[in-house]
């Protein structure tokens, strides 16, 4: 049977197929948020007090700032009170290996199509696994530890590396960034961390799969990665959710920090619920991405496929300090039914020869609307600073929409500056050919969208291709009439 | 018979371009349709291949007994209709052989055979693509896109090889192409050729007529078919051109 | 509402007690600026934290202490100022304003074809003229943009021009406003254009001043282009080098009208261009061009707008940008396209030039579609002149200077070239080459 066939028999079949609720013991904190909620969780992770007070400054800073409600995506406002910001699978004696993982943990993770150990044994992957807010389990250790690498989750690191996470906790992005990012800074639950040593390629693609999983309960996961001099890693990240009618708020924060030379490969497939038909329920995704691009000839590339979500807003950022570096985005953006998505990158150059590339594709099906926000800022000092974009739309069905928002500021004369973005509908020319072929409509539509996003899938691990390939066609299911 | 077309009326935008056409097609069989622009060749093309477009106001296509009308496009490919586009579409993105691949299998499940798995495919690539001398770097790059006009309709006729119709439509395949393209086309048809596959060709020219030799000719005007001969009626046509039979036309109205 | 303005905000309102007690109009037209002023009242002067305004700052426009000058007073200078028009000797019809006031004396009307009215707005308004009454502010959105809001509640004159359905008037109609005199005078020049069915215009309006003093021109010009109407329009913006000159220009497109802008910078301190297309009806088809060409520590802004409401409409944009010395560019060029705008057909480019190193530009492209079957593109490119181009130059002997010269100059004439008035168009090209050098 052809891909294609398989997609469109999983339409027939599936609505949101990793909608379901896992049914295990968990340790959850009581709702709402207040000083002694901050520290109940700090003590819960035996956090050393630079990091409680670190919290604390933020949760203070918090307080001043206000839900921002200034784009495209309208959203209530948002009952802080109501949402419950720690809830752990109940622990049982420490886990040795796989074995000891709850099988109803791993049954999850099998639901979703990610067996660990085909992982483990066919793609290499060493997948650290969180669940709602704790990491539950690492494979794979015991062969990175060899080379050096840290990649264990964010409240080991803190036990066991504080160093490194004193050093780089909050250097990209502050705790005072943004509404999003500073209640992060006060409640983050847990997440993954990852150092990479001078010189050391990492041999394998480092894999994290998110899922929310308690009702009402906000994530709120820190990600942090540092690749030292030299250093190279890649890293995939993949979220889903189970429904539920309430809408949940995930708001996250990734740093990435890449030093002389280094290289980080940040790739994420999300498709977090994204509310049913009518728009009731699904996940708000206001996520902080930021890597800073601090050696020379450093290079930080974000590549992304959302699919998810009821609301997204995601800018993954580089801030090429660095003379040489490289920051680069590559996303592919779906939006059908209510979804609404604002989407899109900041390259900031701020050394010389600094060089991006956007790339983004943003399909909008059903009523869904996409839009692209980005920001190319070219500071004074950054010489010959080079950036090209690309912006491209595609409309599904006459009730979606497509924006465009690219700002661009030049402080430099010697910039070289392009900018496209075009906007175009899947072609009943097309279609009405691959039909004339013997490919049926809802086929020939996932060719076409395929082939609109490949630029952006190139850029995918292999695995992780397929899987946003899939995901697409189930994201435009019915989309066609 | 295996395409029986029966007095057929068909509308655009409430205009009538088809105003009874009478056609029977049997198997082996090379029919050219001919007739100067505006006349509605490229509209009974599009009808037979099931363009929405068109009302169909009066009359009947039965294709090997089945009402065609009834069919969508995708199911007349899996019945063994065939259109060679005049001009092909490109689509950005998406690979030519992913295409194909896509194509045949779902022509082949719809008649009711096992899916080719990628050796198989590729086997009959192989061997389909000599028939039209494409070269294979042409399969690697998106349909259509950038290939000149020459390449597109080459790569038609091996879309046609490899789908393996029992009717083609080749709707101006000939326009745009210098002689050395022309032949490397009709070569191809004739090479698909045999007692079961019948071929519908509609030009504008007689020249096409020279390397792909049609059992009947019929001269479309206004919408109808005004006069029906062998091949010796394309010399005629190509000699005298339109007017005289226009006039005869005009007369007889 | 800017603390840093409201002393400004409360000026102006001050401001309009004496003109409206000094300068009584009619009932309708009394209503209209009472409305306005009210809307001004809330509104207040933007601020760089309206997303429409990020890049200008209006502050020192705001806070200029300006001097209201309600009627034309040349104080004598006639004669000498009647000889210096700016584009005075370009064939056609010519309206002169001074500091908003029609000034008959330096106007140029020759035999006009029969039914073409071309007079001045506070004749209109004195006649109670109901085609003004009926159009007047009608497309222009006065209730959220303070400077609209602003230029409303002090209408008192400008240019009415109506072109009868049916009628080609063949020579162009040049609307010239000057600012003369010292003192910060402020004017709010305020043109409405009709063009009826199937006739066609040249409209050309040029701001300019007498000297090279401070002062504030905030203009409005509607142009309603009636169906299968022509309208050509060039802007010539030569403001003095201390001028802040902050100008909307909304047009309106009928069915199957075809309205072709092109808006040239050369002057002005702060500047905003506020050009909206609104193609109400299928088979429209608008050009918005402009060219900007900064210097010193010029700033000049260009907001544009082309609204597609209804099927089948084309819109083509193209903005240049030359940018020298501390100069400031920017460039907002939204595109929207309503749910209805089926088979739109929208192309943008905007290019810029950065010629020094304290030069900067800040270009946003926007796309807004809520539509599914459009073609929409836009591109942005900023950078420096090719070097393979200015070296291939060289290399066939021309001198660097003149090589850069020449490559300048073709980038702008890329918009000098579509001005339809040859003399004028020869005559920007000439200053465009003084700006240069």
């Amino acid at each position: 049977m052809s891909t294609e066939t398989q997609t469109i028999e999983a339409l027939a079949t599936q609505e949101y197929s990793a909608g379901f609720v896992t049914d295990i013991e968990s340790e959850t904190l009581p709702r709402g948020l207040s000083e002694e909620i901050v520290r109940t969780i700090s003590a819960k992770k035996d956090e050393p007090q630079w990091l409680l007070e670190w919290r604390l400054k933020a949760y203070r800073h918090w307080l001043t700032m206000e839900e921002p409600h200034w784009l495209n995506a309208h959203y209530p406002h948002l009952n802080y009170q109501d949402i419950i910001y720690y809830s752990a699978p109940k622990p049982k004696e420490k886990l040795a290996s796989l074995d000891e993982v709850d099988p109803k943990l791993l049954e999850t993770y099998n639901k979703l199509g990610i067996s660990i150990d085909e992982q483990k044994i066919l793609a290499n992957v060493a997948v650290d696994l969180v669940f709602d807010s704790v990491s539950v389990t690492t494979t794979f250790k015991a062969k990175l530890n060899e080379m050096g690498i840290i990649f264990c989750s964010f409240s080991e690191a803190v036990r066991e590396h504080g160093d490194l996470v004193k050093q780089y906790l909050g250097s990209v992005v502050p705790y005072s960034d943004n509404y999003f990012a500073t209640l992060n800074s006060a409640v983050f639950s847990d997440g993954s961390f990852v150092y990479i040593p001078k010189g050391v390629r990492c041999p394998m693609e480092l894999s994290t799969y998110f899922r929310i999983n308690t009702q009402d309960s906000g994530q709120f996961e820190r990600t942090l990665i540092i690749a030292d001099d030299d250093a190279y890693v890649s890293y995939l990240e993949g979220c889903t959710a189970p429904k539920f009618d309430t809408n949940q708020l995930h708001a996250a924060v990734v740093e990435l920090v890449a030093l002389e030379r280094a290289q980080i490969k940040y790739s994420t497939v999300q498709n977090w619920y994204p509310g049913d038909k009518e728009g009731v329920g699904g996940i708000y995704n206001f996520v902080t991405k930021r890597g800073a691009a601090r050696g020379e000839s450093s290079k930080i590339s974000w590549t992304q496929v959302e699919t998810g979500s009821a609301i997204t807003w995601k800018y993954p950022s580089v801030l090429m300090i660095g003379d040489n570096s490289i920051g680069e985005f590559y996303s592919v953006a779906v939006t059908n039914n209510a979804q609404k998505a604002d989407t899109g990158t900041k390259m900031i150059h701020l050394g010389k020869n600094t060089r991006s590339t956007i790339v983004s594709k943003g399909i909008s099906a059903g009523q869904g609307h996409n839009s692209y926000r980005g920001l190319v800022k070219v500071m004074k000092g950054a010489e010959n600073a080079r950036n090209f974009s690309q912006c491209d739309s595609l409309l599904i069905g006459n009730r979606c929409g497509a924006h465009t928002f690219p700002y661009i500021e030049v402080r430099n004369p010697s910039a070289k500056v392009e900018h496209e973005a075009s906007t175009s509908k899947v072609g009943e020319d097309q279609i009405f050919y691959c039909n004339a072929r013997g490919i049926g409509t809802e086929d020939a539509v996932s060719m076409i969208v395929n082939g609109f996003c490949k630029e952006v899938f190139r850029e995918l691990p292999m695995e992780f291709a397929v899987e946003a390939q899939k995901l697409l066609g189930i994201s435009l299911e019915g989309s066609v009439g | 018979m295996l395409l029986e077309i029966k007095d057929l009326h068909a509308n655009i935008e409430g205009k009538e371009i088809l105003r009874g056409i009478n056609l029977t097609v049997n198997p082996g069989e090379i029919h050219a349709i001919m007739g100067p622009n505006g006349s509605g060749k490229s509209t009974l093309a599009a009808i037979l291949a099931g363009r929405k477009e068109y009302e169909i106001t009066q009359g009947e296509i039965l294709f090997e007994g089945k009402d065609l009308l009834d069919l969508e496009p995708e199911e007349r490919a899996g019945e063994g209709l065939f259109l060679a586009f005049q001009y092909p579409i490109e689509i950005p993105g998406v690979n030519t052989q992913i295409f194909l691949r896509a194509a045949v299998n779902a022509v082949r499940k719809y008649r009711g055979q096992e899916d080719l798995d990628a050796m198989q495919f590729l086997k009959l690539v192989k061997e389909k693509t000599k028939i039209v001398e494409l070269s294979d770097q042409l399969l690697k790059r998106s349909v259509n896109e950038g290939f000149s006009g020459g390449e597109k309709k080459r790569a038609e006729i091996f879309q046609m090889a490899m789908l393996d119709p029992k009717l083609s439509i080749l709707d101006e395949t000939d326009s745009g192409l210098d002689i050395d393209a022309l032949k490397i086309v009709a070569n191809g048809v004739n090479a698909l050729k045999s007692p079961e596959k019948s071929t519908v060709v509609i030009t504008h020219y007689q020249r096409l007529l020279d390397y792909i030799v049609p059992d009947f000719v019929h001269v479309l005007y206004q919408g109808r078919i005004i006069q029906s001969g062998g091949k010796e009626l394309a010399l005629e046509l190509e000699r005298a051109g339109y007017d005289p039979i226009k006039a005869q036309f005009a007369e007889a109205v | 509402m800017s603390p840093t303005t409201q002393h400004a905000t409360e000026r102006y309102l001050a401001e309009f007690q004496t003109f409206e007690r000094d300068h009584p109009a009619s009932m309708w037209l009394a209503g209209v600026r009472r409305r306005a002023i009210e809307r001004f009242a809330s509104l207040g002067f933007p601020t760089v934290r309206d997303e429409e305004w990020k890049y200008t700052d209006v502050t020192p426009v705001a806070n200029l202490a300006v001097t209201p000058i309600f009627r034309a007073n040349l104080n004598g200078d006639a004669a000498r100022i009647s000889g210096n028009l700016p584009f005075g000797d370009i064939a056609g019809h010519r309206l002169t304003f001074v500091n908003g006031h029609y000034s008959p004396e330096l106007s140029h009307l020759e035999t006009l074809p029969a039914g073409v009215t071309v007079s001045s707005l506070a004749a209109a308004f004195e006649n109670q003229n109901e085609v003004v009454q009926e159009h007047f502010g009608k497309i222009l959105d006065a209730e959220n943009e303070s400077f609209a809001a602003l230029n409303t509640a002090f209408a008192q004159d400008g240019a009415f021009v109506q072109i009868p359905s049916n009628l080609q008037l063949e020579t162009p109609l040049h609307l010239l406003f000057l600012t003369h005199g010292e003192g910060a005078p402020v004017s709010h020049p305020r043109n409405l254009v009709l063009a009826g069915d199937n006739s066609s215009v040249t409209l050309i309006e040029t701001y300019a001043s007498t000297g090279e003093g401070v002062y504030f021109t905030n203009a409005i010009t509607e142009v309603i282009a009636g169906k299968n109407a022509r309208v050509e329009h060039i802007k010539n913006q030569m403001e003095s080098p201390k001028a802040f000159h902050i100008a909307t220009l909304q047009i309106a497109a009928s069915r199957d009208s075809w309205v072709r802008s092109h808006t040239v910078n050369f002057g002005g301190r702060i500047v905003r261009n506020n050009a909206t297309a609104v193609m109400g009806d299928e088979g429209g088809e608008v050009t918005l061009n402009g060219l900007v060409v900064g210097k010193d520590a010029q700033h000049i802004d260009n907001h544009t707008t082309m609204d597609h409401a209804m099927p089948h409409c084309l819109s083509h944009e193209h903005y240049a940008h030359v940018l020298d010395d501390q100069s400031n560019g920017v460039f907002n060029g939204k595109i929207f396209v309503r749910l209805d705008a089926q088979k739109t057909d929208a192309k943008q480019s905007n290019r810029t030039l950065l010629l020094s190193r304290d030069a900067q530009i800040n270009a946003k492209p926007q796309l807004e579609i809520f539509a599914d079957d459009v073609k929409c593109t836009h591109g942005a490119t900023i950078g420096q002149l090719d070097e393979d181009a200015l070296f291939y130059l060289r290399a066939r002997g021309i001198p660097e200077i003149a090589a850069r010269n020449i490559l300048i100059r073709a980038f702008a004439n890329e918009v000098l070239d579509g001005i339809p008035v040859e003399d004028l168009r020869q005559k920007l090209e000439a200053m465009l080459l003084t700006r240069l050098s």
